[in-house]
């Protein structure tokens, strides 16, 4: 097995680790918030403009965690740094 | 796979490269300007008024009203900075529905340009509402262990602002190409609305952080009641 190969296989199987394990902890962030929301919105209906909007924005905080992994994992897909020096030490030698 | 605009290239004349992500910005720009331009040509204050004026209005005002909600006193000192903000990326996001059109901030030079943008205006204002002295004072603000904290988290944020709107366009195209390879008929359709949602969310989401962190660095407000109309 040479070095690409390797490479490869870490790469595609981090990818997937990446955003498996990091998609777990928002998607119960998200759903402790929107369960929160809920119940604030059934005991105060009048603040849901508020409750709504700042529930937006903490999703999208929360779910940028998720994102910082989705970009993660793209870069060791498709912009891997090592793919580069792995090429250029093959030419080399 | 193209990962964002900026392996498009458009135009290239020598060493001058006009990569896909320029040119779009351009034409956002362009169509901004433009707009901007016809409908202030003719402003009228009657009762007979454009659409488009009823439009710019109700934008304006919009913003306003939200940026005046985040805690900032005075919106319209602000509004020149974020209400640009807030448009260019509504209109980067909902130009997705055009065919060929990717959006400039699914490339991370642009939204690191942007993030950059925030990360200076905000010590400027806050330089320019409290003095050097006091914008100064605010990293030390709970006690002076503090201040590593706060000079990192002033450069973390502004890292994530920059990510967080990178990786959500980016996404949104990069899931509408993938599933056109696999399911190619009604589900991208699907998914490119709810990239329409994100994205309109994300744009939200940055003007309003932008807010709550010039909002910080103005450091409280000095509100002034009654003074809107």
């Amino acid at each position: 097995m040479d070095t690409m190969t390797a490479i490869a296989i870490v790469s595609i199987f981090t990818a997937g680790l990446t955003i498996a394990l990091g998609s777990i902890g928002p998607g119960l962030g998200e759903g402790r918030a929107v369960a929160n929301a809920l119940t604030a919105l059934a005991q105060q209906p009048d603040a849901s403009a508020t409750i709504t909007r700042t529930l937006f924005v903490g999703l999208a905080m929360i779910e940028s965690i998720a994102i910082y992994c989705f970009v993660i994992s793209m870069i060791v897909l498709f912009a891997n740094p090592f793919w580069n020096y792995a090429i250029a030490h093959a030419a080399r030698t | 796979m193209r990962l964002s605009s900026d392996q498009l290239i458009v135009w290239q004349h020598g060493f001058v490269v006009l990569n896909g992500t320029i040119a779009f910005t351009w034409a956002l720009m362009a169509v901004l300007v433009a707009g901007s331009w016809l409908i202030t040509r003719n402003l009228a204050t009657g009762q007979q008024r454009s659409r488009w004026q009823n439009l710019l209005e109700i934008t304006v005002i919009g913003i306003v009203g939200q940026i005046g909600e985040v805690g900032l006193g005075n919106p319209r000192k602000y509004l020149g900075f974020l209400g640009t903000l807030f448009l260019f990326l509504a209109l980067a996001c909902i130009c997705n529905v055009f065919p060929g059109y990717e959006p400039p901030t699914g490339s991370l030079s642009t939204t690191t340009a942007l993030a950059l943008c925030v990360f200076v205006v905000v010590p400027w204002y806050g330089i320019r509402d409290q003095g050097l002295g006091g914008y100064l004072k605010s990293f030390i603000e709970p006690t002076v262990i503090m201040l590593p904290f706060n000079v990192i988290g002033e450069l973390s944020r502004t890292l994530a602002l920059a990510v967080r709107l990178f990786g959500n366009m980016m996404s949104g195209t990069m899931i509408v190409a993938i599933l056109l390879t696999i399911t190619p008929f009604i589900f991208p359709v699907a998914m490119s609305a709810l990239g329409l949602l994100t994205g309109m969310v994300q744009a939200y989401i940055f003007t309003i952080l932008a807010c709550v962190y010039i909002a910080a660095a103005t450091g409280g407000q000095k509100t002034t009641p009654a003074t809107t109309p």
